[in-house]
């Protein structure tokens, strides 16, 4: 077995212009697990996961994909991921079918269409293939995207907020079938979520960033003892409430 | 390069413009009307002249329809970027293993799309109601309108990396930037009625060289093999140029982390 990291961050920050918008990221995330990254909006894990992907270069450390940097491996490393967010769409006019066979070409998927037709079947959705992408309802969609981000088995996924607007039912559905392909393939997947619950149940470590710092890391039971709090969400208003470092002083109880 | 890749993103501005008719429209409806107007215009132009159906005015048919080749070529590098941008889909596409080479070489080939279904049109019609046959032009037409393609791409990736650094606020710039070069272009007149110093600004774009080259062909004075050498020549220099432009562009909008303002806003 490989023990190379899937990711490997050393130091990484990003500034925009006087704005330091994320500060000393390391992070080492090893094959099979699921990261969560946390924090309230403009923390700074918009830009961690923008740095992940190659949309946008640090100011300075080092990133390091499969071994590899993906400054000077770009394709070949976007080759072994995949990436799916709340906030992008895959093109209306398009029908379910053809955008999925656009991307798989795009990822040289082989055996595409049964590749696609198990998973649509597996997310419950296979008589969405031919119906028109900007149709669907925001369920449907999150589970296409979700499909087209499934496509070339990653071995590496990144997931922005993807149960954000969506019914507790399909959350669940979306949460349990992210949670059975991991295992089954053993992708390493980084998580955003501001659905405490959604953390709790998929991921096994986390890492809290605050005002472009990382404040706490480990698994949800530890963070949970280190703040001597009952739920995440609880952590989640302590660390959105504190100075950036001053996170463990009391911070009144949420209700 | 990846030919498969390139193949794919072709297909899937296809199946847009299969799906949407109002996108195929926009590249049938306003040529045509273009045509129509220029065509009465030579109509009068000519009868005013006393010519016949084919008069000493209809070059300019052929003005309109030149400059729509490189128009269209241009726009078809422009216009896949934006429809990426309109449809949200941006960022599915540069967090994917596509190379800035490939995704460039796609929108080429839309622009080549896009120019044979409105040439087809645009011939068909001037053909069928201003007599104006774009076949008469001979064989000089392949490299002719070869060159007008060539820089449409390069006008296009201008347009595109403007777009992504400037953002959405930037978007006219996908139609704006070919009209700033169309007077110095000399589509409907020759270069010869422009003043001096500006007849020097003229002739360092290629497609001034190609409907230079087109009037002389069109008056019966042969294929001019200077023309084409200077169109050749500067459209190498052009696509150099908005090649190196795109490039840092892309760099500079990933260091600013501009690429998703873009691709969300």
């Amino acid at each position: 077995m490989n023990d190379t990291p899937v990711i490997e961050a050393i130091h990484l920050r990003k500034t925009f212009g006087e704005t330091v918008a994320l500060e000393d990221l390391s992070l080492s995330l090893p094959r099979n697990e699921i990261l969560g990254l946390l924090g309230v909006n403009g923390a700074g894990k918009t830009t961690a996961l923008n740095i992940l992907l190659g949309l946008t270069t640090p100011t300075s450390g080092s990133l390091r994909l499969f071994g590899r940097e993906l400054r000077t491996h770009r394709v070949e490393i976007l080759r072994r991921c995949n990436f799916a967010s709340a906030y992008v769409a895959l093109p209306g006019n398009l029908t379910v079918g053809q955008n999925l066979w656009t991307f798989a070409q795009l990822y040289g998927v082989k055996n595409h269409r049964a590749k696609v037709t198990e998973l649509l079947e597996h997310l419950e959705i296979p008589h969405l293939r031919k119906r028109v992408t900007g149709q669907l309802s925001a369920g449907e969609a999150t589970r296409v995207q979700l499909c087209k981000a499934f496509l070339n088995d990653p071995e590496l996924l990144l997931l922005d907020e993807p149960t954000a607007s969506l019914d507790p039912d399909i959350s669940d559905k979306v949460r349990t079938f992210i949670r059975a392909r991991q295992r089954e393939r053993q992708t390493s997947i980084v998580y955003t979520s501001h659905n405490m619950r959604d953390i709790e149940e998929v991921c096994d470590r986390l890492l809290f960033i605050h005002k472009g710092r990382v404040v706490a890391a480990g698994t949800p039971a530890e963070v949970l003892a280190l703040f001597q709090r009952d739920s995440l969400e609880d952590v989640f208003i302590q660390i959105a409430r504190s100075e950036a470092g001053d996170v463990f002083a009391a911070a009144p109880a949420p209700k | 390069m990846n030919p498969r890749i390139v193949f794919a993103l072709v297909c899937r501005y296809l199946f847009l413009y299969t799906r949407n008719w109002v996108r195929l429209a926009e590249v049938v409806f306003w040529p045509t009307m273009e045509l129509v107007t220029w065509g009465f215009l030579t109509r009068y132009l000519d009868s005013k002249m006393g010519g016949g159906e084919a008069g000493p005015f209809t070059w300019l048919l052929g003005g309109v329809i030149f400059w729509d080749v490189m128009f269209r070529s241009q726009q078809g590098v422009a216009l896949s970027f934006l429809e990426d941008v309109w449809t949200r889909n941006l960022l599915n596409i540069f967090v994917a293993p596509v190379r800035p080479a490939e995704y460039l070489a796609s929108a080429f080939g839309i622009g080549l799309v896009r120019i044979a279904i409105t040439v087809l049109i645009l011939w068909s019609l001037s053909w069928v109601f201003f007599r104006f046959n774009l076949l008469d032009i001979g064989p000089a037409l392949v490299p002719f309108f070869g060159c007008l393609l060539v820089f449409g791409w390069a006008i296009g990736m201008f347009a595109t990396a403007l777009i992504m650094r400037f953002g959405q606020a930037a978007e006219n710039l996908a139609w704006a930037v070919p009209f700033l070069i169309q007077p110095l272009t000399a589509v409907y007149y020759p270069v010869a009625v422009m003043p001096g110093w500006l007849q020097w600004a003229a002739l360092t774009l290629p497609s001034t060289h190609v409907f230079e080259g087109m009037r002389g062909v069109m008056a019966g004075l042969g294929f001019s093999w200077s023309h084409f050498a200077w169109a050749v020549a500067l459209n190498a220099v052009f696509l150099l140029l908005a090649a190196l432009f795109y490039g840092r562009t892309l760099a500079t909008v990933r260091a600013k982390g501009l690429l998703t303002k873009v691709a969300t806003n």
